[in-house]
């Protein structure tokens, strides 16, 4: 059995979060680049320049890309034949979110309880962490920075199985409108179909780690991709001041579901859609 | 896009209402950064019939929680938030002098009729343009409620801060313009 020491683990992440803070991926920034080659609004296209200036100066002056340097979503999947030691593995990787955000001059933006004392822990601590078992000895970690600007407008809708496709991309459509404006478009979406309502908004994250170039496996999913792309470039939400830049791309993820549901979940998020993998 | 217009602060009710929706600007001067926490002290601290911490009569205040500074920089990143989660403050907020405000995404109407009422302007900066942003910033020091970290009220010295009149204060909205003519569903 191998064997993986908690301070490794710590490490990686510390190390992650500064790289997702300062390095817009090269994806994203290739499509903001083919974004303010076809936006057509002059205003859309000033915006567009601004944001693209920003992604440069942030990745050469390590510098976090948006000052929202957000909540630190963690994807774990962990080898069955794996042996960690020295601590668990949430510490372990709480701990590197606290350094990382810290060493990293990156805000911290986390209040312990949401509700009556909103008091900060001043670390960025905790982060959401998904734990998944698998095959094998090793240990993969991705990392998803959460803006709330972004996060505020995401929302699920609890469909029936009649609404079919065309309720899919209502539902879509609705949850775009209503963010509008507001969450520092042009945005990615992430769709999450399927499972229960806890699982569709899950999909819903995981979708937003997917290059934007690379289309749903399944023919139908990626058909309907391009389809709610298309719907969303047409709202005139543009970048963030009209336009037809209003997203990136739109990631579909989806799963079994019960004979009586049909759940879609939209994960919205703003053009620094940031992520950083390890593998150790 | 045409000619940019200068600001300096302070910004008074006779320069807020000349500028009309669509206008960019670059603002210079001292600006006040302020956003969910310190509304919420602020407009708490009102109620009870206190003094606020600044004199907020014909200022503008920037809707901001900067990451910290590096080392030998005057502040970190610090791109706009979005204003509407501060609407139900506002009209108390403007009520008190206010005469500019910076932010990101649609306000309420409540808002928007405070500002015609006050000749408010209200300013879009680039959400999520927070490096090249922090570039006309040239200092930031903490005013008021430090316990808030990155929430606390702070004035920020800033020169050719760019931005965008994006809801006049005769009510005139550029998030609606603007998306109008692309609209295509």
């Amino acid at each position: 059995m191998r064997t993986i020491q908690v301070e490794q683990i710590t490490e990686a992440v510390a190390q992650m979060c500064k790289e997702a803070a300062y390095y817009l991926p090269e994806d994203v920034y290739q499509a903001l680049k083919k974004g303010r080659e076809t936006e057509e609004s002059p205003v859309g296209r000033d915006v567009l320049d601004q944001i693209i200036k920003n992604a440069e100066i942030a990745k050469a002056e390590d510098r976090p890309i948006c000052q929202d340097t957000g909540m630190t979503i963690v994807f774990v999947e962990v080898g069955q034949d794996l042996h960690i030691e020295g601590g668990s593995l949430n510490d372990a990787i709480n701990a590197g979110i606290a350094k990382g955000y810290t060493e990293g001059y990156l805000r911290k933006s986390v209040v312990a309880e949401p509700l009556f004392d909103r008091k900060n822990t001043q670390n960025n601590t905790p982060g959401i962490i998904y734990t998944e078992m698998v095959p094998g000895d090793k240990l993969k970690i991705e990392i998803e920075p959460k803006g709330f600007g972004s996060e505020n407008k995401s929302d699920i809708k609890m469909l029936v199985p009649a609404d079919g496709v065309e309720g899919v991309k209502k539902a879509v459509l609705d949850i775009i409108l209503h963010a509008s404006c507001n969450p520092c478009p042009p945005m990615v979406v992430g769709v999450g179909i399927g499972g229960t309502m806890d699982k569709a908004a899950y999909y819903s994250k995981r979708a937003l780690l997917r290059p934007l170039t690379q289309r749903n496996a399944h023919p139908d999913y990626a058909k309907l991709e391009e389809d709610l792309l298309e719907m969303i470039n047409k709202t005139g939400i543009g970048p963030q001041l009209g336009g037809t830049t209003s997203a990136l791309a739109v990631n579909v993820e989806w799963g079994p579901t019960h004979i009586a549901g049909l759940p879609v979940a939209v994960t919205i998020c703003c053009h620094a859609t940031r992520h950083s993998k390890r593998e150790l | 896009m045409a000619e940019k217009i200068r600001i300096t602060t302070p910004l008074t009710e006779e320069d807020s209402r000349k500028l009309k929706v669509g206008q960019s600007v670059l603002i210079s001067g001292v600006i006040y950064s302020a956003r969910d926490a310190a509304h919420k002290v602020m407009t708490e601290a009102l109620a009870r019939g206190e003094k606020l911490p600044i004199d907020w009569h014909d200022q503008i205040v920037y809707y901001l929680g900067p990451t910290p500074a590096k080392p030998g920089d005057p502040i970190g990143s610090c791109g706009p938030t979005t204003a509407g989660r501060m609407d139900a403050y506002t009209p108390t907020m403007l009520d008190q002098g206010i005469k500019g405000m910076i932010g990101k995404g649609s306000r309420e109407p409540e808002v928007i009729e405070s500002m015609k009422k006050n000749g408010v302007t209200y300013f879009a900066a680039v959400g999520g343009a927070a490096a090249f942003i922090a570039k006309s910033v040239k200092k930031y020091e903490v005013i008021a409620y430090p316990e808030l970290g990155p929430e606390a009220l702070a004035a920020l010295t800033v020169e050719d801060f760019p931005a965008i009149v994006v809801i006049d204060s005769e009510g005139n909205n550029f998030y609606e313009i603007g998306q109008k003519p692309y609209r295509k569903l």
